[in-house]
């Protein structure tokens, strides 16, 4: 994996990145295109959500640390960036999916404990559904109508930036034909990569999602229903 | 973008359970094509381990018997008792039929 300090990223860094993006796939609840999507969308953000809370309780107490500020999570930058319209949530998910299917199939096997290895197994089957989802949209929307190529180029233009910290030689593997049947051009792979968030630093947009996920839990520690 | 999604067809989703023989039908989605009314079906009518087996059919491809027919291809099967296995009698000392 393209993480600066080891080749495997740290179970933090999964489970961060798994938080981050439910909640950013969340933000499409009752807003996706059709009614087939909105279900899609919630279930694949429930699918992530669970396996973010498996890795999370394995690491301490998960409330707690979905409370954590900005500065203490370590989920790759591409996981924060905001939606953007259906395509590039799409391209979004695709990359991610295509990061996690190599990071899952490895922990499933390698890892040290039985519960992580547990969620692992889960999670496994859940990415495989993910992966054939995003991709079969970003084929469709690439290789489509005249506005969707265009949006899926955009957005594979503000994204490709931002594969730093997932992209490596199987990522390559898999997401490159996705985007040559999606008639969509690859940018080079030794193009420009924003820095990595494994010393906390992450973009602007954290802050913002993190507020609206933890504010109730802040103002009333303890809640339950 | 309403004008492209009203273009979508409607897909027909029957789905076979765990235990069940035959798959049954459990509603529609719309979806651009197969794959995606395949897809689109799995998400919405197997959240809760409804299914094994998923069918999509174009709504348009299945054709299904007239309302106003309903009396002369029904009726008549209804006062047919014959027809039943349980009309007959088994003579005793008949072990198997």
């Amino acid at each position: 994996m393209a993480s600066p300090t080891s080749d495997a990223p740290s179970l933090l860094t999964v489970a961060d990145a798994c938080l981050v993006l439910s909640q950013r796939l969340c933000e499409w609840v009752a807003l996706a295109p059709t009614l087939e999507e909105d279900v899609a969308l919630a279930n694949v953000a429930l699918d992530i959500l669970g396996q973010a809370r498996g890795l999370l309780s394995h690491l301490g107490d998960e409330d707690e640390l979905a409370r954590r500020d900005a500065g203490e999570f370590r989920n790759p930058l591409i996981c924060e960036l905001p939606n953007g319209d259906f395509g590039r949530t799409m391209l979004r998910q695709l990359f991610v999916d295509a990061w996690l299917a190599e990071v899952w199939a490895a922990l499933a096997v390698t890892a040290a404990f039985p519960d992580v290895r547990g969620v692992a197994e889960t999670a496994v089957n859940e990415n495989a559904y993910h992966l054939r989802h995003s991709s079969q949209w970003v084929i469709r929307l690439g290789d489509g109508t005249e506005e969707s190529h265009d949006r899926m180029a955009a957005a594979l233009e503000y994204l490709w930036p931002y594969r730093g910290e997932i992209a490596d030689g199987a990522w390559y593997g898999r997401v490159g034909p996705i985007l040559e049947t999606a008639t969509l051009v690859m940018p080079p792979r030794d193009a420009f990569v924003h820095r990595s968030s494994a010393d906390g630093w992450h973009t602007e947009h954290l802050g913002y999602l993190l507020a609206e996920m933890q504010c109730l839990a802040r103002a009333h520690p303890g809640a339950a229903w | 973008m309403t004008e492209g999604r009203g273009a979508w067809p409607l897909w027909e989703v029957f789905i076979r359970s765990r235990n069940g023989l035959h798959h049954q039908h459990v509603g529609s989605v719309h979806a651009v094509d197969a794959q995606m009314a395949l897809a689109n079906g799995r998400d919405v009518y197997t959240r809760r381990g409804e299914g094994v087996s998923i069918w999509v059919v174009r709504s348009n491809d299945l054709v299904a018997s007239d309302p106003c027919d309903k009396d002369a291809l029904f009726e008549p099967a209804l006062d047919k008792i014959y027809r039943h296995p349980t009309f007959y009698e088994v003579p005793d000392g008949v072990a198997n039929l």
